[in-house]
């Protein structure tokens, strides 16, 4: 009991001494603006990422380009550490970094507290990014609170030597051919390759293929102006039910949950043979897979093209130097950094300009047998048609409908009737 | 008898003035030197309750303020709902669910503990070679940090390819679903609680065995008990008020249990059924998921409460062991 007084006094303190220094300083900030003068003073940036951005070589770039910037990078390891972050240091007023990075994910929830980013709309940077980019940015007035970075345009990647084995074409070309088309043909090649796979399955989770489905639905869960429609849209209805179908039914899924142990082991145990796969997830596969060889990826996705993820950086108004950020956020999201991004880190670039740069056509990678990556990605991006809107509630909605999904792909907890009323349930409690 | 009480009565009536001012005075320091003993112990301890109020009462009382509006994490304070959220809250299977599940953990997690832990002291208590090796060593589990536990009985606990179904496998066993089946999650996170609590309670028991005095196990030895009989009729028995401390320390922490839980999946929150949300779990839940701090304060408060009544109630049952082991 003594002990844990101790410790509570001592954490006491300092969170006391926290607050007394975060209330210091936060004092510069109301002087400062968007519009003010950017020169030669000198000035310490900080920058929030998550995962891997690739800036750390552009940092140091930028610091010889403008002496006057000294640059303080905070990277979180995961994007729900720098979500919870970002929402707790919004909450208290202060904190944050000049430049926060989020994901497009959160993007619905910040767009309701548009007076805390800065608007960055600027006749610049207009037609940098792809349409779908931006427009998932920007709000009803038409303020843009985030320069896009990167991008998850997705394929399909594939186990080519799976395939050979179950006598399915396996190169490229053809299995692009193949795949080419609604996801019902996805499940209909799904179910030929399981007959003759010996007990491999075609995905690897209900969940992670529900999500390229959804990916294409305009509104899926909510109406545009913000109403929840999603347990009587019949759309959603369909494609859970298509998707336990052929998971279940069907016996296509490997029954897992993505970024699980199980998930992560499985790689090295031929438990399926194709996955959606977005750029970034390129290089989370070839980690998860080292040593496995015939890994591959066709440039094709069912049902037309889909996004999966990306990110943006953001100016919170509650920062000293928001002037200066600006431009450094501006130069870190021109074409020519985010190729260097790319090629450091694999990060797919969102705009457009990049996507017809050499530096990223050119792009092979040697674990998916030299598959000129670069090129396939960026039909992938242009391939995307559809913008789902997201309102403020889809972050905890499509939550609820993974879990759904769990419960009768992995957990075997309950038949999708059951686990669709829970879903139902989940979604009137918020 | 009445002619000396006339005599002697003038003189005080004469003397009175200056005689008051002397007793005045007297009385003042002595109110001072009397304050002194009455008030000083209070001043020295309260630095402790005025920290307590900055950080523990304060955020009690705002945190039933927070409860009876709608307040979002980043809009702040909406309208004043009354007992809204608590009705809303109190309507939720997820609630109960987690009510539940925070119980079955805790009593997996805590049971086991003060058993292995006393058997554990009571070894450590023997003629050991090497005794402070030993006796640091039960304490290196609590030395790391609970995410940590969490990572590595995590790899131990997968399902399909964790080491411990491969073990079951091994000896012709039907694998444990951990992350499906409710009470294997249970089990799973009470393990990690366990291997974290079980050598810092063992040492708080050793340090109290070695409280008792010696020439009781002598006496017993020479009635002919043996080392079985000497550790429940001597050694559990005079660790009473330990055991009562361990318990009701053992059960504060143990309803709040979060940690050990949260970092059980990737998701964090407690299972596609919510096999194991436990009521923390529910209060982050609500509070960052959804970001509705108001309900996430109601919750937090019922939490409270439920604390509050399992403190009393173990408080009452203490009391009356302790009170019959007096009469022994």
């Amino acid at each position: 009991m003594h002990s844990r007084a101790r410790i509570t006094a001592l954490s006491a303190a300092a969170a006391c001494l926290a607050l007394a220094l975060t209330a210091c300083g936060s004092g510069g900030a109301e002087n400062a603006g968007t519009d003010g003068e950017t020169g030669t003073e000198d000035v310490t940036l900080s920058v929030g990422t998550f995962n891997e951005f690739g800036y750390e070589e552009l940092f140091t770039e930028y610091e010889e380009l403008n002496p006057n910037v000294t640059i303080e990078h905070k990277k979180a390891a995961t994007s729900n550490e720098a979500r919870d972050n970002l929402t707790t240091r919004l909450a208290a007023g202060s904190g944050l970094s000049d430049i926060e990075g989020i994901e497009v994910d959160w993007l619905p929830e910040l767009l309701e507290y548009p007076d805390q980013f800065a608007d960055l709309s600027d006749p610049a940077v207009e037609g940098r990014w792809l349409d779908w980019k931006t427009a998932a940015a920007t709000t009803e007035d038409g303020q843009l609170i985030g320069y896009g970075t990167d991008a998850g345009p997705q394929g399909v990647c594939y186990r080519a030597d799976l395939f050979e084995k179950a006598g399915l074409p396996s190169d490229r070309e053809s299995v692009a051919d193949m795949l080419d088309g609604s996801w019902q043909d996805y499940f209909d090649a799904g179910k030929e390759f399981v007959a003759a796979s010996d007990g491999v399955a075609w995905f690897d989770s209900a969940g992670a293929t529900y999500q390229g489905m959804i990916n294409q639905v305009q509104n899926a869960y909510e109406d545009n102006e913000g109403a929840v429609i999603a347990t009587d849209n019949s759309e959603v209805k369909d494609i859970y039910e298509q998707v336990l179908q052929a998971s279940v039914t069907d016996g296509l899924s490997a029954h897992l949950t993505q970024w699980e142990d199980d998930w992560v082991a499985s790689f090295q145990s031929d438990a399926f043979a194709t996955k959606l796969c977005p750029g970034w997830m390129l290089g989370v596969i070839e980690g998860n897979a080292e040593g496995v060889e015939g890994w591959d990826i066709a440039d094709v996705f069912p049902g037309g093209g889909g996004n999966w993820g990306g990110s943006y950086l953001t100016i919170p108004t509650q920062g000293a130097n928001q002037a200066e950020a600006k431009k450094l956020a501006e130069w870190l999201t021109a074409p020519e950094q985010q190729v260097k991004a790319f090629e450091s880190k694999g990060t797919f670039p969102s705009q457009v300009e990049a996507l017809e740069s050499d530096a990223l056509l050119g792009q092979t990678n040697a674990f998916f047998n030299d598959a000129p990556t670069g090129e396939i990605l960026a039909n992938r991006a242009t391939a995307v048609e559809v913008t789902p809107f997201k309102g403020p509630k889809y972050f905890a909605i499509n939550d609820a409908m993974q879990q759904a999904l769990t419960r009768v792909d992995v957990d075997e907890t309950d038949d999708p009737d059951s686990s669709w009323e829970k879903f139902v349930t989940a979604v009137g409690a918020l | 008898m009445a002619v000396t009480d006339r005599v002697h009565t003038p003189p005080p009536t004469r003397q009175r003035a200056p005689r008051d001012k002397s007793v005045k005075r007297l009385a003042f320091s002595q109110k001072v030197s009397k304050w002194d003993v009455k008030l000083s112990p209070y001043l020295y301890i309260s630095p402790f309750f005025l920290l307590f109020a900055v950080t523990g009462l304060f955020p009690l009382l705002y945190t039933a303020w927070v409860s009876l509006h709608s307040w979002n994490l980043i809009g702040g304070q909406g309208e004043f709902t009354g007992l809204e959220n608590y009705e809303f809250v109190l309507a939720q299977p997820f609630f109960w669910n987690a009510v539940g599940n925070t119980f079955s953990i805790f009593l997996l997690s805590s049971v086991p503990q003060v058993v292995i832990a006393i058997a554990i002291a009571a070894v450590l208590d023997a003629n050991l070679r090497a005794r402070t090796f030993w006796r640091m060593g039960v304490l290196v589990p609590f030395v790391v940090a609970p995410v940590a536990v969490g990572l590595i009985f995590n790899n131990l606990f997968a399902d399909q390819a964790g080491l411990v179904n491969e073990m079951l496998v091994g000896v012709g066993l039907d694998p444990v679903r951990w992350h499906s089946d409710s009470l294997a999650s249970h089990a799973a996170i009470a393990t990690m609680v366990n291997f974290r609590w079980t050598g810092y309670n063992a040492l708080i028991f050793l340090a109290a065995m070695q409280a008792i005095p010696r020439d009781v196990y002598e006496a017993a030895t020479i009635d002919g008990a043996g080392r079985l009989r000497q550790f429940f009729s001597v050694t559990v028995p005079m660790l009473r008020p330990t055991i009562i401390f361990v318990v009701i320390t053992a059960t504060i922490g143990g309803l709040q249990i979060f940690d050990e839980a949260r970092v059980f999946d990737q998701a964090g929150l407690g299972g596609a059924d919510r096999q194991w949300q436990t009521l923390t779990m529910y209060i982050w839940e609500l509070g960052w998921g959804q970001r509705n701090f108001g309900r996430a304060s109601a919750v937090a408060w019922l939490l409270f409460l439920i604390i509050v009544i399992i403190a009393m109630a173990n408080f009452l049952i203490t009391r009356r062991i302790a009170n019959q082991g007096g009469r022994q």
